[in-house]
């Protein structure tokens, strides 16, 4: 679905954050980036949302570049309008887009389990409230592509674990095709059904991993998933320098 | 520090002062053309009540109609400075140098040039209150989070939209802040002009009063002219600061 071609970034300050990156993502993989920070995971999902252009290389995508709204994006922070509403907030992406529809935002909401909140501003909502509107937001459009920039990073264990349940969740019913930049072994390997490890300056891809844990309700505790978090320490600890 | 001693604090340290100063007066003799005693200063301002609030009214009515210019005209500069690098260069300079530039040195000249001493008022006020607008204008637009401007890109928003939506909005806590700040340059503006309009001008402006009260040595009148221009300024000040609590606070609650 997605062809990465030799792609390097370079930025205008002679930083060379990405080398030499090929790769392809198909439809309905959900694929974890991970990396130490400063391995240029996050140039990389700006790279695939069009935000940055390629110093070398090229991404190609089969059905050509997806449309405005056609890619899902979550950022660190929740980034919402402090003066909107959490409903305000979701339906910005089909305002923008010119077709405004109450019905997919209210879906978009209830989805994330937030149906009550619809008429609360962000001041009055706790962070992983808050980045569960970021969610909705990225989801109201429908995208097939989701692309999301440690999204979980900033909040507490129990919300990050519900929430990356809630994502799984989500991803086992849609299959949308999914790209998350993460910095945590844990959750790579709990989330991702492929796991590329990135090395830090410039960023190359260090190891290419598919995931060999079974999908399962004790999948946080299972075998297959702690042998897997042990595969991937051991990778990471490879790619660092001394 | 709890809220009522926050109030109680600089009006007691204001009675305490005027307490003082009415004992020093009255105790060295001092004559009321020299020094008045606050006890002078009411009296004159009871003497002169229509005269000087007519005078407050003129010189409020400057003040205010300079801030309305100088927030359209601050909003709209920061706007086009936010639009486009090349306008920023080409402006930022030039605002810099009329904000330094003392408006004793200018007001002269626009009194000469602009024949309607109110417009002239206006534009002098305008020129020293515009500035902290523009300039925290400015860097509300340019501190928009640039996560949600590239949100705004994702889902291919127009320019319009980006700045009607995101942009602006966006920029009102820092807009209110320099509002704040442009209110009482915009009184200190509509004074300064008045005086070197002086009595040619408008005459009738607060600064008009004071300078006609230092020719016949009315003292005690200038004083109560003064006050009533201190009074104005704190509570421009403080309205501004409330508009702005309140506007903030339905916005993102």
């Amino acid at each position: 679905m997605i062809a990465i071609e030799g792609v390097s970034k370079t930025f205008p300050n002679g930083t060379l954050a990405l080398e030499n990156i090929s790769t392809g993502i198909a439809a309905g993989e959900f694929v974890a980036l991970l990396g130490p920070s400063g391995c240029g995971k996050s140039t990389l999902l700006r790279l695939l949302a069009g935000l940055e252009t390629p110093s070398q290389g090229a991404i190609d995508f089969a059905e050509g570049r997806p449309k405005p709204g056609g890619i899902g994006f979550v950022f660190q922070d929740a980034t919402l309008m402090p003066w909107a509403t959490a409903a305000q907030n979701v339906a910005l992406p089909l305002r923008l887009q010119g077709r405004p529809d109450a019905a997919a935002v209210k879906a978009a909401l209830a989805q994330v389990g937030l149906a009550e909140f619809a008429s609360a501003k962000p001041a009055a909502l706790s962070g992983g409230m808050k980045m569960r509107v970021s969610i909705a937001r990225a989801l109201v459009s429908k995208p097939h592509f989701l692309l999301m920039d440690e999204p979980f990073a900033a909040l507490d264990e129990f919300t990050r674990h519900r929430l990356q349940e809630d994502l799984r969740d989500l991803w086992r019913r849609t299959r949308p095709t999914i790209v998350f930049v993460t910095h945590s072994i844990y959750e790579a390997a709990y989330l991702a059904t492929r796991v590329i490890v990135m090395s830090p300056r410039p960023g190359r891809i260090a190891a290419d991993l598919p995931s060999p844990v079974q999908d399962g309700p004790e999948r946080r505790t299972a075998d297959d998933y702690v042998a897997f978090v042990k595969q991937l320490t051991k990778t990471l600890q490879a790619v660092m320098p001394a | 520090m709890n809220r009522k001693l926050e109030i109680a604090a600089p009006l007691l340290f204001g009675l305490g002062g005027i307490l003082l100063w009415q004992a020093a007066v009255r105790l060295t003799g001092t004559p009321k053309y020299v020094v008045p005693a606050p006890s002078d200063v009411v009296v004159a301002y009871a003497d002169g009540f229509s005269l000087l609030n007519q005078a407050l009214v003129s010189t409020l009515v400057v003040t205010f109609s300079a801030l309305l210019v100088a927030t359209l005209l601050g909003v709209a500069l920061a706007v086009a400075m936010a639009a486009s690098p090349l306008v920023r260069a080409a402006i930022q300079p030039w605002a810099v140098a009329l904000q330094v530039t003392p408006l004793v040195a200018i007001a002269p000249l626009i009194i000469l040039w602009v024949n309607q001493t109110f417009v002239a008022l206006v534009v002098c006020a305008t020129i020293i209150s515009f500035f902290p607008i523009l300039a925290s204008t400015a860097a509300g637009l340019a501190e928009t989070p640039r996560d949600l401007q590239d949100l705004f890109r994702l889902n291919g928003a127009s320019r319009r939209q980006t700045l009607f939506m995101l942009l602006l909005p966006s920029a009102v806590p820092n807009f209110l802040t320099g509002l704040r700040i442009s209110g009482t340059l915009a009184l200190v503006g509509a004074v300064v002009a008045e005086f070197v309009a002086g009595s040619g001008g408008f005459a009738s402006g607060l600064a008009y009063r004071i300078i006609e009260a230092g020719y016949r040595l009315e003292i005690p009148r200038m004083f109560a002219a003064m006050a009533l221009l201190a009074v104005s300024g704190v509570a421009i000040y403080a309205a501004l600061g409330l508009v702005s609590h309140l506007v903030l606070r339905r916005r993102d609650h």
